[in-house]
């Protein structure tokens, strides 16, 4: 008998372990391509954990895989909160290798294209299968009311997964994070720099208790 | 359906619209909605869906779609537009029990990328350029 208890109290630790809130929850960062979502998951990796998660660049799809950073544990009023953090690629509904000839040569950017579109389709099946929150990264010096932007944020509200709208790039001339607010209205915005680290505080406070 | 323009004819210029009604919409499986939707832009066509899709349709739309772009055949991806969701519908218990915020009949324009360009959206209006290639 004391060896059957035993394995039911292992069972049952485990069993806890695995379904119980401990369980980091993924927290997926998606938005439109060039938005800063990679220098976002650098910048919280290297706040939390000190790695990076991937590379940045200025061309568009740089991310071309969905990359995931495991155990960051985020501290925020004395407790401590762990997520994984899936940085996306962005999506898109078209992609054209000709977008990419001027900065490279027509194999490389039709390579690139096509890692693009499997790297998109890969964001969306995360998006429908495998995360339990989403921040949603935007560029506040671009127009948010874009056909990508509606569809997604519909999506992520039709799965009803609790989703932040970051208002990214406000160190730029150009940015306005009302515009974004006024077109997400129903969603809360956090304002911020990532390349910067503007506003971080208040990234990770409102990270701690949206997905803690 | 019935062709209006024959795309080997190079004095042809027209651009094929579809205009699909909501009813025959309703009867299609998703996938099949999907593929009725990417087989017309295929062929280079304008499909109008009267009462468009649902998110997680929309979702598998993006992915089909992306599994089917080919920098050789020359297919680069759609452009959807559909009007953005109104921010003074009524998101209370009783606008949703009398459907008022539930419906996803909302107007969707797709084409292929390269031949339909969005000149202005706004909730009430979309205006779009569409060139034969």
């Amino acid at each position: 008998m004391g060896l059957l208890t035993g394995l039911k109290d292992s069972i049952s630790r485990v069993t806890d372990r695995l379904f119980t809130d401990e369980t980091p929850k993924r927290i997926g960062i998606y938005g439109p391509p060039n938005a800063g979502k990679t220098t976002l998951a650098n910048r919280i990796a290297r706040d939390w954990t000190g790695d990076a998660v991937g590379t940045e660049s200025h061309v568009p799809h740089e991310t071309r895989r969905a990359r995931r950073k495991e155990d960051v544990e985020i501290e925020r009023n004395g407790q401590s909160v762990s997520i994984d953090i899936v940085d996306t690629p962005g999506v898109t509904t078209k992609v054209d290798y000709e977008e990419f000839t001027d900065e490279m040569e027509e194999e490389d950017a039709i390579r690139r294209s096509r890692e693009a579109t499997e790297g998109v389709a890969e964001a969306m099946h995360w998006l429908r299968e495998d995360v339990d929150g989403v921040i949603y990264v935007l560029d506040s010096a671009e127009d948010p009311i874009t056909q990508v932007n509606t569809m997604l944020i519909g999506i992520i509200e039709s799965r009803d997964l609790p989703v932040l709208i970051f208002a990214n790039k406000i160190d730029l001339d150009e940015a306005s994070v009302k515009r974004i607010e006024d077109a997400f209205p129903q969603h809360k915005t956090v304002p911020l720099s990532a390349k910067e680290g503007e506003n971080m505080d208040e990234v990770y406070d409102n990270i701690a208790e949206y997905f803690g | 359906m019935p062709k209006a323009t024959n795309p080997d004819d190079p004095d042809d210029n027209g651009v094929q619209i579809d205009l699909i009604s909501g009813e025959r919409m309703e009867s299609l499986a998703s996938t099949e909605k999907i593929r009725m939707i990417l087989d017309g832009v295929h062929d280079g066509n304008i499909v109008i869906l009267e009462e468009g899709l649902t998110p997680d349709e929309e979702s598998k739309l993006i992915e089909m779609t992306m599994a089917e772009i080919s920098p050789d055949a020359g297919f680069n991806g759609i452009e959807i537009e559909t009007y953005p969701k109104s921010e003074t519908k009524d998101s209370s218990l009783l606008g949703r029990l009398m459907g008022s915020n539930e419906s996803a009949a909302k107007l969707t324009v797709i084409g292929p990328a390269n031949q339909i360009e969005t000149l202005h959206k706004d909730e009430t209006l979309i205006s779009a350029l569409v060139s034969r290639n």
